[in-house]
């Protein structure tokens, strides 16, 4: 075999420019994938990131039927305190939840005595909020109060600069309870809160108690319960284990199991991971079809590339597979010989796209490259995972074997008479 | 026994509507360590005849024993084979392997053909390097080294996996004088040492004469057998 390798690396020297240039469109085609990849891949992570740690959270706890009218805010599908205390019950016996934080969620008006707008607010304890969603600090202004007292109010950016509010302000929100009444309650603005895209990330901020207030609630009534792992990669399996301890089907189940633990809240909550709260998750998954497609291209580049390179040298050496041929040469042997050629290129092309491509990857990171995206700024940081390096690297030396099989295979059926014979 | 037996060979080539008889109801036998020469001129199936010899191509009708074996009936992979353990090879145009080194290249059979270890490679290649002159030349690439070093090498090469026969189809036909009778002095001397069967085909009466039988075709026929006296021979050798 190190004979066969010997031969096929002397032939790729051989012709030095063709291989030079197959190698390199390789080598080029491996360095956009994974440029692709770790870009796009940082991008989707930074968003999720962003969405799960500054509002989603990881997952969330709704009454039954809320997050299909959810955009209506329904303040009478709500869970009430024995539901709660329930399911905070459940929540603590998950060693793998970090932190979980209840909130009210409503919309109202907001007035700052001269103008009025509308507003969505979540009520939370700002403790637990700060642990489930830690992100959330990061978007307030520079001026902004880093905790949440009763009688304050984060509000969002964008209603901060139409109405020209600033930290310190009063002001004043209106809200309508589930029994229709109406009721009003003065805050002091405690901080901006910059917007980011997805659900929630406009909403304004008060304490919990200030929600149970300006909804006249008899008792604590919660609308979502925000959960966060310890370790986001467990998602599914947290997922599961919520709905198997609070007696909710299994994603796909439409049987709901029993648990003695979850009596009372047995299919009247719904469990969601934060896939299915943020639309951006159709944009990760085009993401992945995108990656899946450069991929592609990628397993054109290699096979066009190589397939032609190899015809070319099973054409330019009938003779001398002819000769072979006549001393005796197996056909299998000869189909190795060229298929080791192919597969030298390929590996050749893999291991140097991907240097380059780390290489790469290093500048675009040193460079801090700013991508502007609407109103938010994301600073690239490409990073690519040791499997998608080997998977990059492993699909191209496939594709190389794949496409020298059919000029190897050409080769090893010639006939040594006839390409004895060949000019 | 005979090393070839050759009873009733024709083989036709047929494109299209034409067809033409390469050779026509061919009959003769060959001993072991015998030196043939086939003579004629172009077109006469000088070559189609050695191809058949050598399991490269088949006969239309007629059958070809090699050292016992029907060789026409051999399929594509036994004929490899059968190639590889009984007969060498040595072209007109040498066809070495240009990315081997000379040594490479006659480590090739023994190596990717007969696969003997790197002890016995060792042994014999240097043993045969010595024997055809080339002891000092074994780094250097086919294009490094003169047309009559080639076909040196190309014999070396094709007595490494000491094969019973060697079929060189117009060994000189590419060398000056000079070269073509040491590359043929080489062979005889190759001939007593292994006791191998040289086969080849030529058109240049200067070098016929070194035969020890010359077989004489014409129009796909064999016209003529000759048995070479010993003292012509012995001319004809000192010629180089």
């Amino acid at each position: 075999m190190r004979k066969i390798f010997k031969i096929a690396f002397r032939n790729l020297l051989r012709y030095r420019r063709r291989t030079v240039l197959t190698s390199s469109l390789i080598t080029f085609g491996v360095v956009a994938v994974l440029l692709f990849v770790a870009v796009s891949g940082s991008f989707k992570n930074l968003m999720i990131g962003q969405i799960t740690d500054s509002m989603i959270g990881h997952l969330q706890i709704h009454k039954k039927g809320y997050v299909s009218s959810i955009d209506n805010l329904p303040l009478d599908l709500s869970i009430n305190k024995e539901g709660i205390k329930k399911i905070e019950t459940v929540l603590k016996q998950v060693p793998e939840v970090e932190a979980f934080s209840p909130r009210i969620k409503f919309g109202g008006i907001y007035s700052n005595f001269t103008e009025t707008t509308n507003i969505r607010l979540n009520a939370v304890y700002p403790d637990n909020e700060f642990k489930t969603v830690p992100q959330l600090l990061s978007r307030l202004s520079d001026n902004s109060k880093k905790t949440l007292d009763p009688g304050e109010i984060y509000i969002p950016e964008l209603l901060a600069n139409s109405m020209n509010v600033k930290p310190g302000d009063m002001a004043v929100i209106i809200a309508t309870n589930k029994d229709g009444s109406v009721n009003g309650k003065q805050f002091i603005v405690a901080g901006i809160l910059g917007s980011v895209t997805g659900p929630g990330g406009r909403d304004g901020y008060i304490h919990y108690d200030d929600g149970v207030d300006v909804l006249r609630m008899e008792q604590a009534e919660t609308h979502e319960i925000a959960v966060r792992l310890k370790n986001f990669e467990e998602l599914l399996n947290i997922d599961a284990v919520l709905r198997n301890k609070l007696g909710l089907p299994s994603t796909g189940d439409k049987a709901a199991k029993g648990d003695k633990d979850s009596k009372g809240s047995k299919e009247s909550l719904e469990v969601h991971t934060w896939e299915a709260l943020s639309p951006f998750v159709n944009i990760a998954n085009m993401i992945d079809i995108m990656s899946i497609f450069i991929k592609v291209m990628l397993i054109a580049i290699v096979m066009i590339s190589i397939m032609n390179v190899m015809m070319m040298a099973v054409y330019e050496r009938i003779r001398e597979i002819g000769t072979i041929g006549a001393i005796g040469t197996l056909p299998g042997k000869i189909l190795s010989m060229f298929m080791v050629e192919g597969l030298c290129l390929g590996v050749a092309g893999s291991i140097f796209g991907s240097i380059i491509g780390l290489i790469v990857i290093f500048i675009v990171n040193t460079l801090e490259i700013q991508f502007n995206f609407g109103r938010e700024v994301f600073i690239i940081n490409a990073s690519i995972s040791a499997g998608d390096l080997i998977g990059i690297s492993v699909i191209v030396i496939i594709i190389s074997l794949i496409a020298s099989f059919q000029p190897a295979f050409k080769a090893s059926r010639m006939e040594p008479i006839k390409a004895l014979r060949h000019v | 026994m005979a090393l070839i037996e050759a009873k009733k060979i024709s083989k036709i080539y047929e494109t299209g509507e034409v067809k033409v008889e390469a050779l026509k109801n061919i009959s003769f036998d060959i001993e072991p360590a015998s030196f043939i020469s086939f003579v004629g001129p172009s077109g006469s199936g000088k070559t189609t005849l050695l191809n058949i010899i050598g399991c490269l191509d088949k006969p239309s009708s007629g059958s070809m024993f090699v050292n016992g074996t029907d060789v026409a009936a051999l399929d594509r992979v036994r004929s490899s084979m059968f190639r590889g353990e009984n007969i060498g090879f040595i072209f007109q145009d040498f066809n070495l392997i240009p990315v081997l080194t000379v040594y490479e290249n006659i480590e090739y059979p023994l190596l990717m053909v007969q696969n003997v270890g790197e002890e016995e490679r060792r042994k014999r290649i240097s043993a045969l390097l010595k024997d055809v002159g080339m002891a000092d030349q074994g780094n250097k690439f086919p294009d490094q080294i003169s047309g009559g070093q080639k076909q040196r090498v190309a014999v070396a090469r094709a007595l490494a996996v000491q094969p019973k026969l060697i079929l060189a189809d117009e060994p000189t036909a590419n060398l000056d004088h000079a070269s073509a009778y040491m590359v043929l002095d080489i062979m005889k001397k190759m001939k007593k040492e292994f006791h191998t069967t040289f086969i080849f085909s030529t058109h240049d009466p200067k070098i016929v004469g070194e035969a020890e039988i010359i077989y004489t075709l014409e129009d796909g026929e064999l016209k003529k057998r000759t048995a070479v006296k010993k003292s012509k021979k012995a001319k004809g050798g000192k010629h180089a």
